[in-house]
């Protein structure tokens, strides 16, 4: 039994590992990445890899966010998201193709303006689409996992076949804008401007997001919603409008990771986000369930993993990130950083 | 007398195949504590969450001011003015003190001078303002669970055993903060297995059994007749 006075508390002297111990999580990163140093011998190799993994995991953030907070929040499990990633890669590279004239040009301002219209394009139509999946396909299995698994199956096959009807059956490639073509070299590795990009858009949506969700009344309601909605009702909030908030934000930023992924690939096709929802469910599972943070952390580990791995041992490379995910889960079985639920 | 603050009439409640409440007839007057009382698993948690929404009455009325909210969404309950104190205490453990106390008080930012009011009636939550409700002791969840119900004037507090598994120094906290919730004219239904706080905060008394209110009445006249005790709930308070 502990003699410490309850207004007077006293800091226990804690080990270095217990300090550790919530900081794990964001250590297993530069971890990583040093473990990638030591296993390829080339360092600019290594540069360049660290790099597209990095760009690569805060593209699959980017994608598995919204996924993450509406199972966290509403525990339903949306097979269809991956929906909304081809949409926004479709409706963002059309975008790209009708501005061609910007896209084109040598000059870093318009082509950006011009991925800003794909991007804002993709999210307002991915937005909507999510407002309208909510309402037509997730609203009437609240509370049912088995018909929400298959509904939300059927609602990413329909949404497949409605980008056959409208873009055709055929990928589509697309190259990146001008300016973000090629390279920088630094210390001797070539470094791909459109990495880099990629990389600093999911920093800026992190702490966006982040901030959001610590710093406004919202965000706070969503965080207390995903622990015990019941409770955040019977302090007098409607769950279910911030629920639907919350999916169509989630929506957006699925179709703005589309965008950006295609854009990635130079390649879309309209099974691209079901391809991807295989790393992007890997993420949320590891990252812990309603947990952003987690979600980003996860992500940038299975983005570093598969091109270091890719690099080393092609062959093992998506095996690598299952077994990435089965070492998290016995670590932690609940994901890195566990959303404590009510009941 | 006034109007009551609530009305219960004649109010079924299910869950899942059961029939828990089987016709609840409540009154909760306006400004006095109301004690519901009965044995374990009779329905006293069922008939607060049936009043607040979470579990919905399938026969009868529940009524708020002589309005009508028995199929009112929660939210909606909850803005009319009910505070609510579930028995699990609902702590948003991820959150600080501090933001769950911004969450409860959901009209606007909280006052200061009642937030003054909630730290003189428990101090540990001022000195834990900053830190995650899930590392606070058991009691102090209590507290802040009270006490987000208190950060706000309500017209109706539904209170589900405040003092569940408290240490006796705790209890007598817990039972100074209720009685200065009274003392400023609260309407309060309160679930409380704690004979000496029932005798001491309650003014009515309803005793429930099997679902039903079995017994309604003035506290005092419950708390003197120890056969009418022992007829009602199985035991006699004067054995505590
Ligand atoms: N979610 C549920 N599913 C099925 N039965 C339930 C559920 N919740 C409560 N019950 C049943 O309803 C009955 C009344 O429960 P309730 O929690 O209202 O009792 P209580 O009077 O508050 O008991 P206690 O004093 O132990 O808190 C009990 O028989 C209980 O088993
Ligand atoms: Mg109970």
């Amino acid at each position: 039994m502990s003699m410490a006075p309850e207004h007077a508390p006293t800091m226990a002297r804690l080990s270095l590992a217990q300090r550790l111990a919530p900081w794990m999580p964001v250590l297993l990163v530069p971890l990583l990445v040093v473990a990638g140093l030591l296993a390829i011998p080339n360092t600019s190799s290594w540069l360049t890899l660290t790099v597209s993994g990095l760009a690569m995991g805060m593209m699959i953030f980017l994608m598995a966010s919204g996924l993450t907070l509406v199972f966290g929040l509403m525990d339903v499990i949306n097979f269809g998201h991956g929906a909304f990633v081809s949409v926004g890669a479709f409706v963002g590279v059309s975008v790209l193709l009708m501005l061609g004239g910007m896209t084109g040009a040598p000059s870093l301002a318009l082509n950006l303006a011009a991925m800003g219209l794909a991007v804002i394009g993709a999210m307002l139509a991915t937005g909507a689409m999510g407002w309208a999946f909510e309402k037509v396909i997730v609203k009437p299995v609240y509370g049912h996992h088995l018909k929400q698994i298959l509904v939300t199956m059927g609602g990413l096959i329909v949404v497949e076949q409605l980008i056959i009807v409208l873009w055709g059956p055929e990928e589509i490639y697309i190259s990146r804008p001008e300016a973000l073509k090629g390279a920088i070299t630094f210390a001797g590795a070539a470094l791909e401007k459109y990495r880099l990009v990629a990389v600093g858009l999911g920093l800026v949506v992190f702490a966006a997001m982040r901030w959001t969700l610590r710093r406004t009344k919202i965000g706070l309601i969503v965080r207390a919603g995903v622990e015990n909605g019941e409770m955040v009702q019977a302090l007098g909030y409607r769950l279910r409008l911030v629920f639907v908030g919350v999916f169509i934000a989630g929506s957006a930023l699925a179709g703005l990771g589309g965008v950006m992924w295609g854009l990635y690939q130079e390649v879309v096709s309209a099974h691209m986000g079901n391809q991807a929802m295989i790393l992007i469910f890997i993420v949320v599972i590891i990252g812990g369930l309603g947990s952003v943070e987690g979600c980003f952390i996860g992500a940038l580990l299975v983005g570093l993993m598969q091109n270091y791995v890719a690099f080393l041992e092609p062959k093992v490379a998506l095996i690598s990130n299952i077994g990435l995910m089965v070492a998290i889960l016995m670590w932690r079985p609940m994901g890195m950083i566990p959303v404590v639920k009510a009941k | 007398m006034s109007d009551p603050i609530l009305r219960l009439e004649g109010v079924y409640t299910n869950i899942a195949q059961y029939h828990i409440l089987q016709g609840v007839d409540l009154e909760v007057p306006r400004g006095a504590v109301t004690m519901l009382l009965g044995r374990n698993g009779v329905g006293k948690t069922t008939t607060l969450r049936t009043i607040i929404g979470h579990w919905r009455a399938h026969q009868g009325r529940v009524l708020l001011d002589g309005q009508d909210i028995t199929r009112m969404p929660t939210p909606a309950i909850a803005r009319a003015g009910v505070g609510f104190v579930p028995e699990d205490m609902g702590i948003f453990a991820n959150l600080t003190v501090e933001e769950n106390m911004v969450l409860a008080a959901a009209s606007g930012p909280i006052d200061g001078a009642r937030l003054d009011w909630v730290f003189q009636a428990f101090p540990p939550l001022k000195t834990f303002w900053k830190s995650e409700a899930g590392n606070l002791s058991g009691g102090q969840k209590q507290m802040l669970s009270i006490a987000r119900a208190m950060v706000e004037e309500r017209r109706l507090y539904l209170i589900d055993e405040p003092t569940k598994g408290l240490a006796p120094a705790i209890v007598s906290t817990m039972a100074r903060a209720l009685r200065e919730l009274k003392a400023q004219g609260a309407s309060i239904l309160l679930v409380e297995q704690n004979f000496s706080v029932a005798r001491a905060l309650g003014d009515t008394a309803c005793v429930m059994d099997d679902g039903r209110i079995v017994w309604s009445g003035e506290m005092r006249e419950l708390a003197t007749d120890a056969s009418l005790q022992e007829r009602l709930m199985g035991l006699s308070m004067e054995a505590h």
